[in-house]
């Protein structure tokens, strides 16, 4: 396999000599495997190697790039980054200032997946395979595990070059269960920065999903309209991150007029309670870094503060075309892609009320849990819960099939009226944005309690 | 390729060399002007073999590294499941065609000039829209070998061209866009823009929906967003395996209404979705799935084939770099002959949804889809009155597709991978603000 090291050591001596304001270098080598479960039994077993770069070079305000498996003829290649940067560019080029690096950032880890032997890594599979199967009215199961290390060579014309390893373990388990053609699931979705003993030991969590789907056959489909609404700490985590976290990416706002007047920082978004975070250097999360894919040190930003907005994700453009400070947030999925402005680990920051407190006062409501997915056009957002309960008087009452919830960005966040002081993070999800997904990403929050949220039904 | 084949027929008893390259070329718009030109390069090797009896399987990106390759593979088929089926032979495929070289020729000077002049066409309509568009070109090739003699390869030209515009008025966004894919370049812009016009002329004013069971109109885009991925999942040969399809029990019987006809096809010609043949070498073919709603065939690679103890329909594609797995190639619903106009005529009080957003995330097995109109429009009176907001749109296709007004006489191509007309649907959940 090529020598990423080396072919980023020979190519920084000359990246200066191109006239270009800016050229970057992204070199990565990966291993990953993944395993699937159909049915009782295992599906496939594959192991994947891939080596790739790109170069992305930066003229008069224009964006050109080049990615590449073959290595073969890497100046040219370079030569058309800025060729093509060239072509585009007809303004002046801005980015955010930041020192020049140079670092190696190596992962530590005990039980990295890739020292796991697949023999190890099928026996926890064929675990909870048996758990989901041992419950009676299981039709069929899907199971998907993956794991990858990855390394990545980071060089620009500035002098920068950075070396960086992480790892990743994503686990989803779904349960299948079937009656009079009816098909109904539940699902459990986790991951961690490659540590393998944090998808162990589920097996209570598993039994619990199998027998939800089988209970979700003989429930009620809820009939659509306006509820209040409690999220549990996983589903309120996709919801920041689909109603809030996505607005507060710069490379939305930064050149649309009318967006950056409504989105001025100080502007008010919800209640005094509301703190809303983006921290990639919380050690240790899937969202967790120490530089970005442009060499900037990652941050911890505030989006809300007492409910007011006071910053935003920024790439060194962004930054530079707002005159604000950059922050570290442009993450390419791979090298090929260029780096844009994305999430890291989003979080809402926990209050004081317990679970008890949210929903004592509630006479009719849902108690929404756990997560399909979500999207958001910015203003108008969706996300869907795959377990929900009715609250009655106060009490988590009967089952409901999955709801899919809406909101609008300017009424919801300030329908907020509860946070919990049970702030969990939640590692199995992955973001989308420009056709680059899924990202390793992880969202948290407290359980919260919104007031007249709109959800879709029979 | 031969080389590793070889390699791999000394330990594995079948071996298939899989290998896909692509050079592509995008050019982006952002914020109404030219803003990026990329060119990427790729190539994926895959290995499959068949070794005492279980399925092997490892990824590459370089051809160079065989040793590793194979030894990756070995190692997964001490686990992989036991292949029911065997490689295909050398077989004729049929004469699909993909490629047109003079995508070649189109320049970027060209491609940019398309996308400024798309991007005019709609701001001269409405100026304070803010768009992104993009124009891209590629060229695909396939080759395929596998140790019974079976051979395959083809070349495949990709254009594309779309765009999405954005209009913010103090807290109100709207959204419109269009894209369109073909195997031959697109150099003329008026199709994209017509639809994209349409789209603003018929948001221009804002409507409220009501909560309750409409009729609503479903457009090309509204199919595609709502209710082709239930379809897709429905007709998946593995689910049906599993029995976790609501309709896998259903071979020949009547389960959608007698106007519904739909079927897979991937010999089109000059589609981007079409191939001689699909990514196990099986030969590409046009299968009815559903026949005047009558449940016809389902869609089958060679594994799940086997398992079913029927015959593969051809559907075998790797996405990511995965083993193959049965996958729609196009879907196409015969249109009707009722017109767009007439539709909303028939309706007192409904809707018309053209984009329905996040409806793909939920229980779409079952057959659910619940989604936000993001693009969509409120039927008074057999006229529309202005976009619809804050209105979810619910049901199960199982139950809707039962009974379908008129389907349209418009049929287009929808997300690249459906050619639907617009369906009318008498009574679908509307909940709204």
């Amino acid at each position: 396999m090529a020598n990423i090291e080396a072919i980023g050591h020979e190519l920084a001596e000359t990246l200066k000599k191109y006239s270009a304001d800016y050229i970057e270098v992204h070199l990565e080598e990966s291993q990953t495997t993944h395993i699937t479960y159909r049915g009782r039994k295992l599906e496939s077993v594959s192991q994947s190697t891939a080596v790739g770069g790109n170069v992305r070079a930066l003229v008069r305000g224009g964006w050109g790039f080049v990615s590449f498996n073959s290595f073969n003829e890497l100046p040219s290649r370079v030569e058309s980054a800025v060729k093509q940067a060239r072509f585009v560019g007809k303004e002046e080029s801005k980015l955010a200032e930041v020192e020049p690096v140079v670092d190696t950032v190596l992962i530590k880890m005990d039980k990295s997946p890739l020292t796991i032997p697949l023999a190890e890594k099928k026996q926890l599979l064929d675990e909870y395979n048996d758990i989901i199967w041992s419950t009676p009215g299981i039709q069929t199961s899907m199971i998907n595990y993956g794991d990858g290390r990855k390394k990545t060579i980071f060089l620009n014309s500035s002098g920068s070059f950075i070396e960086q390893e992480r790892a990743d373990v994503t686990l989803s388990l779904r349960a299948v269960a079937a009656k009079d053609n009816e098909v109904q699931q539940a699902n459990l979705s986790l991951g961690s920065l490659g540590d393998f003993t944090q998808i162990q030991g589920l097996n209570p969590k598993v039994e619990q999903m199998a027998k939800l789907a089988v209970e979700m056959l003989s429930a009620p489909q809820i009939k659509g309209g306006e509820y209040t609404v409690v999220l549990d700490p996983v589903l309120a985590g996709v919801f920041v991150h689909e109603a809030f976290g996505h607005l507060s990416e710069a490379d939305f706002v930064y050149e649309n007029e009318p967006l950056r007047q409504l989105m001025t920082l100080g502007k008010e978004f919800g209640s005094r309670g509301l703190n809303i975070v983006d921290s990639a250097v919380l050690p240790g999360l899937r969202g967790s870094y120490k530089y970005d894919d442009e060499g900037v040190p990652a941050t911890k930003t505030y989006l809300i503060k007492e409910g007011k907005l006071v910053g935003r994700l920024h790439s060194r453009e962004t930054a530079a075309k707002m005159n604000e400070k950059p922050t570290g947030n442009a993450r390419a999925f791979n090298y090929r892609y260029p780096p844009i402005v994305r999430m890291t680990n989003t979080y809402i920051e926990p209050g004081s009320a317990s679970f008890d407190d949210i929903i004592s006062d509630i006479k009719e409501g849902i108690y929404a849990k756990n997560w399909y997915g979500g999207t958001t056009s910015m203003e108008m957002f969706t996300f869907s819960a795959s377990e929900a309960y009715m609250i009655r008087n106060g009490k988590v009452a009967e089952t409901l099939r999955p709801v899919v919830l809406t909101g609008n960005v300017f009424d919801t966040l300030k329908n907020i009226d509860a946070i919990g002081n049970d702030l969990e993070m939640n590692q199995g999800g992955g973001c989308g944005k420009g056709g680059q997904a899924p990202l390793p990403v992880s969202n948290g929050s407290p359980h919260i309690r919104i007031r007249h949220c709109l959800i879709g039904g029979r | 390729m031969e080389r590793i084949l070889a390699q791999a027929k000394e330990v594995a008893e079948e071996a298939e060399v899989f290998v896909v390259s692509s050079e592509e070329t995008p050019v982006q718009f952002e914020a109404n002007r030219l803003k990026h030109i990329q060119s990427k390069q790729s190539t994926t090797v895959a290995l499959r073999i068949i070794r005492q009896g279980r399925i092997g399987y490892a990824t590459a990106t370089e051809l160079e590294d065989s040793q590793d390759l194979l030894s990756a593979a070995v190692e997964t088929a001490q686990f992989g499941m036991k292949a029911g089926f065997e490689f295909p032979p050398l077989s004729s495929y049929p004469g699909v065609e993909t490629f047109d070289s003079s995508i070649e020729s189109v320049s970027i000077e060209e491609m940019v000039q398309l996308g400024e002049e798309l991007i005019t066409k709609i701001r001269d309509h409405t100026p304070d829209l803010l768009c992104e568009a993009s124009v891209s070109k590629g060229v695909t090739s396939v080759r395929l070998i596998n140790s019974r003699g079976g051979q395959a390869g083809y070349r495949q030209s990709v254009f594309s061209l779309g765009i999405e515009g954005q209009l913010t008025q103090g807290t109100d966004m709207l959204f419109v866009g269009e894209s369109q894919s073909s195997c031959h370049p697109i150099l003329e812009t008026d199709g994209i823009a017509e639809v994209v016009l349409r789209q603003l002329e018929l948001a221009k004013d804002q409507a409220k929906a009501p909560t309750g069971s409409l009729p609503v109109i479903f457009t090309p885009h509204g199919v595609a967003s709502a209710l082709v991925f239930p379809l897709m999942a429905g007709f998946n040969g593995k689910m049906v395996l599993e029995g976790a399809s609501p309709i896998g029990s259903k071979l020949g019987q009547k389960v959608f209404d007698e106007k519904l006809s739909l079927w897979d096809d991937s010999t089109l010609a000059y589609r981007p979705t079409s191939c001689p043949c699909d990514d196990e070498g099986m030969p590409a073919q046009r299968t009815p799935l559903i026949e005047r709603g009558v449940v016809s065939n389902f869609l089958y690679d060679l594994q799940t084939a086997a398992l079913a103890k029927t015959r593969s329909t051809g559907s075998g594609r790797r996405s990511r770099g995965g083993l193959p797995a049965p996958s729609p190639s196009a879907f196409i619903i015969t249109p009707g002959n009722t017109t767009f106009d007439e539709m909303v005529a028939d309706i007192k009080e409904g809707l018309v949804v053209e984009w329905l957003m996040g409806a793909t995330q939920g229980n779409i097995e079952g057959g659910a889809f619940s989604g936000n109109v993001l693009l969509g429009y409120k039927v008074e009176s057999g006229r529309i009155v202005g976009r619809v907001k804050d209105t979810m749109v619910s049901g199960n296709i199982y139950q809707l597709l039962k009974q379908i007004v008129a389907i349209g006489n418009d049929a287009r191509w929808a997300g690249g991978f459906l050619n639907t007309p617009s369906l009318y649907l008498p009574s679908v959940p509307v909940a709204a603000k």
